[in-house]
């Protein structure tokens, strides 16, 4: 594999039901790429809970997915309310989820860490009233 | 642990899957939080929650778990069941409550898993 290999998705914010597809369909592609099946899980579950957070927090965005020969790159962007404090974000247990979604199983504030725990490398880029973009990586 | 001991223990209903219960689970995990069950990796590995929507099997297919016993007699959705079958989970329901079946499995031997930090 020389070039990267691009998958975009749109991710829609009404539609918690069908929240996390995007991720369901990287699982599948990078099966077929013949990628090994730790570093598929670790992909899919950092892209499922940011793509979950896209949908609860900020309305949906956009996910962008390319494959390299060193790494996984997961893009995430929305034009949400953005994340005033990343670093109290990124706590374990913070979350300002309502009551509303916790009761879908969401809102432990486990999300952000997660996304950190099975990345290896992750960055978060947010503007109050803007949105926020969230790069994360997991090596091949 | 054979998923059909699971059946047995729980005195659980099988909703789809019956054809792999043969096959073994090596941990568990008891939650209705989905990303506290997201922070916790293990092969083969049977989720027990109280929580019914697509989320749930999603979170599981995210995980490579092989099994959900849906716990206090809660019956998945029809659209569950067709997300479950699509990959494969099993799909059990039992009357008992989560601290109760997941007692009794972890009793029986199948323990849960540290976190990985
Ligand atoms: N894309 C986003 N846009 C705006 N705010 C966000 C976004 N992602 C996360 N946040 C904020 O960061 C907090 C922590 O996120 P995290 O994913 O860790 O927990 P959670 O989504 O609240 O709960 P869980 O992920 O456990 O279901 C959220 O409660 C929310 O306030
Ligand atoms: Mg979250």
């Amino acid at each position: 594999m020389s070039e990267a290999l691009n998958f975009h998705f749109d991710v829609d914010g009404d539609d918690f039901t069908s929240a996390g597809q995007a991720s369901v369909q990287i699982k599948k592609n990078l099966r077929q790429l013949g990628i090994s099946p730790d570093t598929i899980r670790r992909v899919s579950i950092a892209m499922y809970e940011g793509e979950i957070n896209m949908v609860i927090h900020a309305g949906g965005g956009e996910a962008d997915v390319s494959v390299t020969e060193d790494y996984v790159e997961i893009l995430l962007t929305d034009h949400g309310p953005g994340i005033a404090n990343i670093e109290q974000a990124m706590q374990e247990g913070f979350s300002t989820a309502p009551d509303a979604i916790r009761s879908l199983g969401f809102g432990a504030g486990m999300g952000l860490p997660n996304m950190k725990r099975y990345s290896d490398y992750m960055n978060i880029d947010s503007e109050v009233g803007k949105g926020t973009t969230i790069t994360m990586r997991v090596n091949l | 642990m054979k998923m059909t001991t699971i059946k047995e223990l729980l005195c659980a209903d099988v909703v789809c899957g019956e054809e792999n219960l043969d096959s073994n689970v090596f941990s568990a995990c008891g939650s209705d939080m989905m990303s506290d069950v997201l922070a916790f990796v293990k092969d083969q590995a049977v989720l027990l929650t109280g929580l019914v929507n697509s989320q749930v099997i999603r979170t599981a297919e995210m995980m490579d778990m092989v099994c959900i016993v849906f716990v206090r007699a809660k019956l998945p959705t029809p659209e569950m069941i067709e997300l479950a079958k699509e990959c494969g989970i099993v799909l059990m329901t039992t009357e008992k409550r989560m601290y109760d079946a997941c007692g009794i499995l972890y009793t029986n031997g199948l323990v849960g898993n540290k976190i990985k930090k």
